[in-house]
């Protein structure tokens, strides 16, 4: 379970694939340690499922080359490597019960029949199904269905498992939950999991890692707080929670002018008069207890309300900023202390260490 | 990341032992495709080359063929009662189907079985009692008006009546894949629903029709049993090369014939394919299903023409069952079951109805094995897509060679002493590999119709769970696919008790069929006795389509308890 030397469990490398004329993955290169919890994160059509299934060997590879705990997996055919997998639709065998479905790779592997019936009453209860077990998949709901799934997954114990958007087909209350669930499962089973999901959500609270991709390359690799707070493209930040853009120039190493206002930021050694994109969150926006120490003071005014539960998410803008307008998130209890309504002038802040800087393309 | 250029080469997948062993089995089907349909056809193309003596003579054969005016002229008839039995069929199944499927006509259900039973007989059912009907002695005669039943008129009447269920399956297709919404925009919009009819109806099927029509005609051009019961002296393609082959024993003349024959029916084949493709991609996964309207004087109307059809496909059955169970017609209509003595009569006997029992058997399990098992390989193989694709054209090519085609070219092909597989030559065995093959395409488009259903991730499931193929096949794939597998069975052994056109050149004494027996029956001018022989492979016909709809609602209802909810 330990890392026995300092090399990943799964090394890719330079991967390409083409379909036809079409490149869905350009030259992805990633390591996974052992024991962790990826997930491939993009919008629909990026190539994430293409990624999972070239890692599975269901397609072949154009270019490069896949190590799974030190063995080259490269061009080996699906049924001679080691993973388990769950599909969206899961796939069970409609025709066979539940005990069935999960004892089917028991059986392939030549384990004797009271071993396999033990296995598998051991995988059912961990994903608490054993009073379904003789029932077929059509009886069962998504989520129990989806955990079979992932129980028939787990039954041969695979090095790797792949899980390619399994929450999708669900309903927002189960899909939160079984997040959980499989989390929980991931480290009961002690398996390296990659999952695919163009949910930002779900990748931000249950991976260890996330890979963000777009239009078959890899834009950043990283922890959840990582991406979160420093997206390291535009993409990535607009991809990947809410994010204001103002477009602005940089007008020293270390300043940029949005409207009127110079703001204090890291501009990253980009040359003086490179227009840009200065991005910040609707959460970093400050308005409480603002004193000449904050950074970047801005004079604004509120053009807009949308009232959000929790919170309020508020649009500013005139003031120092002319016509550039920003959206803030203020708690419900902040605006009340401020009175916050439309026309009300007031001073945020945009804190420089939340500020980040992307050239404008 | 970490840019570790490798040498750009290609990565090839290996192919695991499953892969290899399912291509091997693809193979060898593939190869059992080719010896029943390419090499016979190939072997037929180069005798209509040949002189008697087998030398290399060109084409002089088609030339003599097109000098001749009479073998000509049967190309001609060929075509032009064809084609109007065509049209006739359109018209009638168009509106038949369009009763069926658009309308709220009551007892569909009694149309929908009434339109069944010309696919229980031999297509000659309908010649005989149309002789009965309008014959010299005929009960109906008057209304010819006093042209007779022998010749053009009553290969049309017996055409139209046993290709009826086939023209009706295709438009009730078409006519069933509509989209509700069209309908709801053209009244939204106050069309009229005349012009409705003719701006959304029509449109959203003609693809079915043309379809129709192309499957129509070759179905006619082609057919055999009709024109040799009813023909008279006016001779069509189908009836020529049997003169030409058993009459005269001229079998360059019956190849030219035959490739003459085969030519527009590749050529409808191609077409039909090409308009079918287009049909496929003209309904979007969104369509809403059309659910018809109650309307009185529509309903009537439609009341009336169904059951006027009904009436005359029961007339045609109904006196065949009369005729085959009196004694002597005209002169004494008392009931007997006399002509059920088959083996009273030379050239037919008991024992060609259990040899059609036993062809019939041995086709549907036999070929909705090696069908089903070859769609399974074809479409779920890894790779090789090159041998898949390859497969998968042949697989298409029966429907297009006409079964006197077919039989004709066995002939050529298994008939030559130097041919290794000449012992099969005269068996059953032959018999069972030209109706599997005479019936392969459709049979092999349902099990890939079927296959394409299932979820494309279960080989996926069962390659990471180390399934070997074989076992998947046998637990998953067969049991979900099961309801396919049996109508391709009974679609076969329907087919194999029915057909006999390219049997006619195939059979041998010891195995003789049944739709061979009302041929050799009806030439000595036994009727009645030829009547009761094709009653007889009625009533197993529809026996075995009983068996078969109770069969596939107990497997529904037990088996696959899964597929409820
Ligand atoms: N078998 C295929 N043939 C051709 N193009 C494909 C095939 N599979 C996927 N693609 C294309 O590759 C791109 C990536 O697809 P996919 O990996 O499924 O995206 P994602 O899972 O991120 O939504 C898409 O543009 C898709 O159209
Ligand atoms: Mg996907």
């Amino acid at each position: 379970m330990h890392h026995e030397n300092a090399q990943p469990y799964l090394q890719i490398r330079n991967l390409t694939k083409k379909f036809g004329e079409f490149i869905a993955l350009k030259d992805i290169s990633i390591d996974i340690i052992e024991n962790e919890f990826v997930c491939f994160l993009g919008p629909s059509g990026c190539g994430k499922t293409t990624l999972l299934r070239v890692i599975a060997g269901l397609d072949i590879q154009t270019y490069g080359s896949i190590i799974q705990a030190g063995k080259d997996i490269s061009s080996l055919p699906p049924s001679e490597r080691d993973f388990g997998i769950v599909f969206q639709s899961y796939a069970l065998f409609p025709n066979l019960t539940i005990t069935r479905n999960v004892a089917v790779g028991l059986e392939n592997v030549g384990m004797p029949a009271p071993k396999v019936q033990h296995r598998v009453d051991e995988l059912l209860e961990l994903v608490g199904l054993v009073d379904q077990k003789d029932k077929y998949p059509a009886q069962l709901s998504g989520g129990q269905q989806q955990r079979v799934a992932l129980a028939r997954a787990m039954a041969i114990s695979p090095g790797l498992l792949l899980l390619d958007e399994p929450l999708s087909a669900l309903d927002a209350k189960v899909r939160s939950r079984l997040r959980h669930e499989i989390k929980e499962l991931q480290h009961k089973f002690a398996v390296t999991t990659i999952m695919v999901t163009h949910d930002q959500e779900e990748a931000l609270t249950m991976a260890d890692r996330i890979v963000v991709m777009d239009n078959g390359i890899i834009e950043q690799v990283g922890k959840p707080e990582e991406i979160y707070r420093s997206p390291k493209t535009k993409f990535v930040a607009d991809f990947v929670g809410t994010m204001n853009f103002l477009s602005g120039t940089i007008v020293s190493n270390g300043t940029a002018k949005v409207g009127d206002v110079v703001l204090t930021c890291d501009t990253e050694d980009l040359p003086v008069g490179s227009s840009v994109m200065v991005a910040i969150r609707p959460e970093e926006i400050n308005a409480r207890n603002i004193t000449n120490s904050d950074s970047n003071i801005v004079q604004i005014e509120v053009l807009h309300i949308e009232f959000l539960g929790s919170f309020c998410r508020v649009k500013l803008g005139g003031g120092d900023l002319k016509d550039v307008s920003l959206r803030a998130d203020f708690s419900i209890s902040l605006t009340r202390l401020l009175s916050i309504k439309v026309g009300l002038k007031l001073k945020v802040s945009l804190p420089s260490k939340f500020i980040c800087i992307y050239l404008t393309d | 990341m970490t840019t570790n250029i490798k040498n750009i080469s290609i990565v090839k997948q290996k192919s695991s032992r499953d892969d290899l062993t399912m291509r091997v089995c693809m193979i060898l089907i593939g190869l059992f495709l080719a010896i029943a349909i390419l090499l016979p056809l190939y072997t037929m193309l180069s005798k209509s080359l040949e002189n008697k003596e087998g030398a290399f003579i060109g084409i002089s054969n088609y030339v003599e063929y097109f000098s001749t005016p009479s073998l000509f002229l049967s190309a001609y008839n060929s075509i032009l009662l064809s084609a109007i039995g065509t049209i006739i069929l359109l018209l009638v199944t168009f509106i038949y189907a369009y009763a069926l499927t658009r309308t709220q006509m009551p007892f569909k259900w009694f149309f929908k079985i009434i339109a069944i039973i010309p696919l229980l007989t031999p297509s000659m059912l309908g010649g005989i009692s149309l002789v009965y009907w309008f014959g010299n002695q005929g009960v109906a005669k008057g209304l010819l008006m006093g042209e007779s039943i022998y010749g053009p008129i009553g290969i049309v009447m017996g055409s139209v009546y046993w290709v009826f269920p086939h023209a009706l399956m295709i438009i009730i297709t078409a006519l069933s894949i509509t989209d509700a919404r069209l309908y709801e925009a053209a009244v939204a919009l106050r069309t009229s629903k005349i012009k409705t009819f003719f701006m959304v109806t029509i449109p959203s099927c003609k693809f079915g029709l043309i379809s129709a029509g192309f499957v129509v005609f070759i179905l006619i051009f082609t057919d055999f049993g009709v024109p040799k019961v009813i023909g008279g002296m006016y001779n069509m393609l189908a009836t020529d090369i049997y003169k030409q082959v058993i009459g005269q024993q001229n079998f360059q003349m019956g190849a030219v014939v035959a490739v003459v024959l085969l030519i527009p029916a590749i050529i409808a084949f191609s077409v039909d394919r090409f308009v079918q493709r287009k049909q496929v991609a003209l309904l979007s996964a969104s369509a809403v299903p059309y659910e018809p309207k109650k309307s009185k004087g529509l309903d009537l109307t439609m009341l009336m023409f169904c059951s006027f059809i009904a009436f005359l496909i029961i007339c045609m059955i109904g006196m065949a069952q009369y005729a085959a169970l009196i004694k002597f017609w005209p002169y004494n209509l008392s009931f007997t079951l006399d002509n059920f003595n088959f083996d009273l009569i030379e050239g037919g006997g008991w024992g060609s109805y259990f040899n059609s029992i036993r062809l019939s058997i041995y086709t549907a399990l036999i070929g909705s094995i090696i069908i089903f098992f070859g769609a399974y390989l074809v479409e779920k193989g890894r790779g090789f897509s090159f041998g898949r694709n390859a497969f998968h054209a042949v697989a298409m090519i029966p429907l297009a060679v006409p079964g006197m085609a077919l039989g004709l070219a066995y002939i050529f092909f298994f008939n030559n002493p130097n041919n290794p597989l000449n012992f099969l030559y005269g068996t059953m065995g032959i018999l069972v590999i030209s109706t599997i093959t005479h019936f392969y395409t459709v049979s092999h488009l349902t099990a890939t119709t079927a296959l394409k259903q299932m979820d494309p991730e279960f080989e996926s499931v069962s390659a990471s769970l180390k399934t070997p193929f074989f076992r998947s096949f046998q637990k998953i794939t067969a049991p979900i696919c099961m309801p396919a597998i049996l109508d391709i069975s009974v679609y076969l052994f329907l087919n194999a008790m029915t057909t006999v056109s390219a049997v006619v050149f195939l059979y041998s004494t010891n195995t003789r069929l049944a739709s061979i027996a009302v041929l050799n029956m009806d030439d000595q001018g036994e009727l009645a006795m030829a009547a009761a022989m094709a009653m007889m492979i009625a009533y197993t016909c529809g026996g075995v389509r009983i068996l078969h709809a109770i069969g596939t609602h107990n497997i529904l209802g037990k088996t696959q308890r899964w597929r409820s909810k």
